[in-house]
């Protein structure tokens, strides 16, 4: 017994580790200025706690095969334990916990400890069951006033909003149900949510963000490659939940300035 | 503090009951109080597991209609997930380990005839059988059962309007949690009484098995945890059905107002976690005890470092009431209280590391059996390392802006705080089924259940973690939206064969359990030769647990192998052993 246990916790530990090591499966492609940082913090974490979680499983797997039950073992050894050991192992972890803790602090609070840049590109993302918005203030710089009254979620676009057309700064404002932005540039993203808690999550850029209602998250991120990324709904909001997902496509400063200039004619 | 001797033994002791009713139904005995919430349990865990069956089988045939039950649609997914989470978490792990046999054997293993107010005893009981009935009145009720998760998240748990399963349905289930806190709280308060005043002559604290401390550190925490719940749960019902606004700012349903303004949905967040994180440790801490407790007994060995197990529970429950922000690094709280969680939370992982390191040092140079209840300790050990593992991860904000509400944290939790307790109440069935009912569980079938449940459990939550790296969210009922999801389905399809073959094995251990009530060989008073008091007492223990004499403890509770004793264990009761460790 002692040694099929041996073999079947081995098995499994190598097997589950190769898997990982292979990265049959792994972080999609990183494509934002975040993402080396927190890509190479996760290998640290991954091979710290992948050599403890192979030594742990290894030496159980060993312990169990060595001190079985059987006719010529020797007699148990009658031991309270090791106050030594003990104070050695407790600070040991202490220090690889902490100290693992502490590495990623500095890349957690360079990327939400500050506000964007002030050059950065505005875009406010608004969701709602079960669709995302992007909203771009235009050349005024400002954000139209929206109103929860004025909300129509089969308008689409800005009458889901709630964009309150009265107002001067919402003349110019540009809704998209794509997320277009610059390559390059950081991204203000200011979420809200209309009914229930969502999720705006960027595989790719490595940005996730609850969208809560009631309130105006500030972030930002850097794209750092241009392509079409998949965006999906995180915090589970409802019947539809799995389909609530939308595109960001990264696009060149040009491609950008067209597309945004595209959509104001549009309005016109 | 402590009332030792007599005195206090003589207020509990109630006579035997005579009629069926008052010594089987509504009984005060803290044996068949046990016995029913384990049955309780077991129900809950057939549901439970019922439930997580039909929404493997939805991920990968969503059009597939099963006989009786028909196509499940998205929402009915939905509402699927939301009662398995609910009823495993608090039906099952909270139920079983501590309702069950933490009633049944804390107070014969302190030396006591029953628990400190039988009467409150009898009444946690019934109140968390009727807190189950009104859970599962949500699934027949028009609109079905809730769709929020078993975390209810407001604005949704709070908005009628959100979704089907939100109406009557998620009444239903804050009502049945409300219920089930009610009687968590009196069985916490009865569990902390018994074990200070409760102790039997001798019996001091530091001599307490491991199991009580469990049991001990698992009341206090429920105490301080479900008084919470319930005050939330109550705010949630008035903003659903009062028209106040704790949890609901101003916003639209699908463009209509909601009536509601100023509340806070993070406020909700506060307060489930607030009790959540803490329920992580009341499912766990007792496998904890009972996995000590095992492997010291099937070591033939002293269990490594009593005292540094001990503390390292008491700072275990210390933390766990300080980390529970950390299941909201994406939710918009401050980043800067994310620093101070995440700080605290890998922290935490310090005394569960001394746990390992001790289980690890209690089967060095032991001379161990392998019976069942010690296989399933050792598959404990095992889960609790590699649910262990990942927990560092998610505690660094960082990566959990990439891991939060993917598959990797259903994989984490899965493994630990669910299977990992569910092995403990395995093993602690094994262990103790010949105590309660007087005969052997089948060991053959115990070993192939052991296999099935352990290489399955793998089979089923080690992809998960591979998924959530690949950015699978959780909680989606179809994977065809996503392109990106596409690649992963046949690791889905993999999860789900495995989970038949893995559910499939666990009849074995349902056969196993009434089978053998019925035809299991019948059991000595100590069949484990284990050294801790129920070993002692007749099996079944008589009502007063001790046949009218009151034990007197001399010996700490893992006493194997001392040299120069007659026997390889030396029972609590035996004359005191010379100290020479």
């Amino acid at each position: 017994m002692g040694l099929v246990l041996l073999i079947v916790i081995w098995l499994i530990t190598i097997l589950s580790t190769y898997f990982f090591v292979a990265k049959t499966w792994w972080l999609p492609v990183g494509a934002s200025a975040a993402a080396p940082a927190i890509d190479h913090h996760f290998a640290t974490t991954f091979i710290i706690m992948g050599i403890v979680f192979v030594a742990a499983q290894l030496s159980l797997g060993a312990l169990v095969w060595m001190y079985r039950d059987r006719k010529d073992a020797p007699k148990p050894k009658y031991s309270h334990g090791n106050m030594k050991m003990e104070i050695i192992w407790t600070v040991l972890t202490a220090v690889l916990f902490v100290g693992l803790n502490l590495m990623s602090s500095s890349i957690w609070a360079s990327e939400r400890f500050r506000a964007a840049d002030p050059g950065a590109v505005r875009v406010e993302v608004t969701g709602m069951q079960f669709a995302w918005y992007f909203r771009y203030p235009g050349p005024d710089g400002r954000f139209g006033t929206t109103k929860p009254e004025l909300e129509d979620a089969s308008s689409g676009g800005e009458g889901a909003l709630g964009l309150d057309t009265a107002d001067p700064a919402s003349k110019d404002d540009v809704v998209s149900g794509t997320m277009f932005v610059p390559v390059n540039r950081e991204v203000e993203v200011i979420l809200r949510a209309h009914d229930v808690i969502h999720s705006l999550f960027i595989p790719a850029m490595r940005f996730k963000q609850d969208a809560v209602p009631g309130l105006a998250i500030h972030m930002h991120f850097t794209p750092t490659q241009t392509g079409e990324y998949e965006i999906a709904c995180a915090e589970l909001c409802g019947m539809g939940h799995y389909k609530m997902h939308g595109m960001l496509k990264v696009v060149s400063q040009e491609e950008f300035d067209q597309w945004l200039a595209a959509r104001e004619a549009e309005k016109q | 503090m402590a009332t030792h001797g007599s005195a206090a033994h003589e207020t509990h002791a109630h006579a035997a009951p005579q009629g069926f009713i008052r010594k089987y139904v509504f009984s005060l005995d803290h044996k068949v109080i046990g016995i029913q919430y384990y049955f309780l349990a077991l129900a809950a865990v057939m549901v439970g597991m019922f439930l997580s069956l039909l929404m493997r089988i939805h991920l990968i045939w969503p059009a597939a209609a099963l006989p009786l039950i028909g196509e499940i649609k998205p929402e009915a997914y939905l509402s699927l997930l939301t009662m398995h989470g609910t009823i495993m978490v608090f039906f099952v792990l909270t139920t079983a380990p501590q309702g069950g046999f933490g009633n049944y054997f804390l107070p014969i293993q302190i030396g006591a005839p029953d628990m400190a107010f039988p009467v409150l005893n009898m009444l946690s009981f019934w109140t968390t059988l009727l807190g189950f009935l009104v859970m599962l009145a949500a699934f027949i009720v028009p609109g079905g059962a809730p769709l929020h998760g078993w975390t209810g998240y407001a604005p949704m748990s709070a908005l009628q309007s959100a979704g089907p399963g939100e109406g009557l349905g998620a009444d239903l289930w804050i009502i049945s949690i409300a219920i089930f806190c009610l009687g968590a709280l009196m069985g916490a308060l009865n569990f902390i009484t018994t074990t200070l005043d409760m102790r039997a002559k001798g019996m001091t604290m530091m001599r307490m098995p491991l199991t009580c401390w469990a049991w001990f550190i698992t009341a206090i925490l429920g105490l301080l945890a479900f008084g919470v719940l319930l005050s939330g749960g109550i705010l949630l019902l008035m903003d659903r059905n009062l028209g106040s606004s704790f949890f609901v700012p101003l916003g639209t349903v699908n463009g209509q107002l909601t009536g509601h303004r100023g509340g806070s949905p993070l406020l909700w967040q506060h307060l489930f976690w607030f009790f959540g994180h803490p329920e992580v440790y009341i499912a766990i801490l007792p496998a904890m005890g009972l996995a000590s407790q095992l492997l010291s007994v099937f070591s033939r060995k002293p269990i490594f470092g009593y005292k540094a197990m001990v503390y390292a529970m008491l700072s275990i429950g210390f933390l766990g009431f300080m980390v529970w922000g950390h299941h909201m690094f994406m939710s918009g709280m401050s980043p800067y209280s994310a620093f101070a969680f995440s700080v605290l939370t890998m922290a935490i992982g310090v005394p569960s590391a001394i746990k390992t390191f001790n289980w690890l040092g209690t089967l060095l140079h032991a001379r161990i059996r392998f019976e069942s209840p010690m296989l399933f300790a050792i598959g404990f050990v095992s889960l609790f390392v590699s649910g262990g593992i990942s927990g560092p991860f998610l505690a660094q904000p960082v990566l959990d802006i990439q891991l939060h509400d993917t598959y990797f944290v259903p994989g984490h939790f899965h493994l630990i705080m669910g299977v990992a307790s569910i092995f403990g109440i395995f093993a602690a069935t094994y262990y103790w089924f010949p105590k309660m009912f007087g005969r052997m569980m089948s060991e053959r079938l115990a070993r192939w259940h052991f296999w099935f449940s352990f290489v399955g459990t793998y089979a089923i939550f080690m992809p998960m973690h591979y998924l959530g790296m690949a950015g699978h969210p959780r909680r989606y009922s179809q994977l065809t939206e996503l392109a990106y999801l596409h690649p992963l389905i046949p690791l889905q399809k993999f999860i789900t064969y495995a989970a038949f073959v893995t559910i499939a094995g666990q009849f074995l251990f349902v056969v196993n359990l009434f089978w053998s009530m019925k035809y299991g060989a019948k059991a000595s008073d100590n069949p484990w030769e284990a050294t801790t008091l129920e070993w002692i007492t007749a099996t079944p223990p008589p009502h007063d647990n001790f046949g009218g004499h009151t034990p007197v403890v001399h010996n700490g509770p893992y006493e194997y192998g001392v040299p120069g004793a007659p026997r390889d264990f030396v029972m609590q009761t035996d004359p005191e052993i010379a100290a020479t460790h």
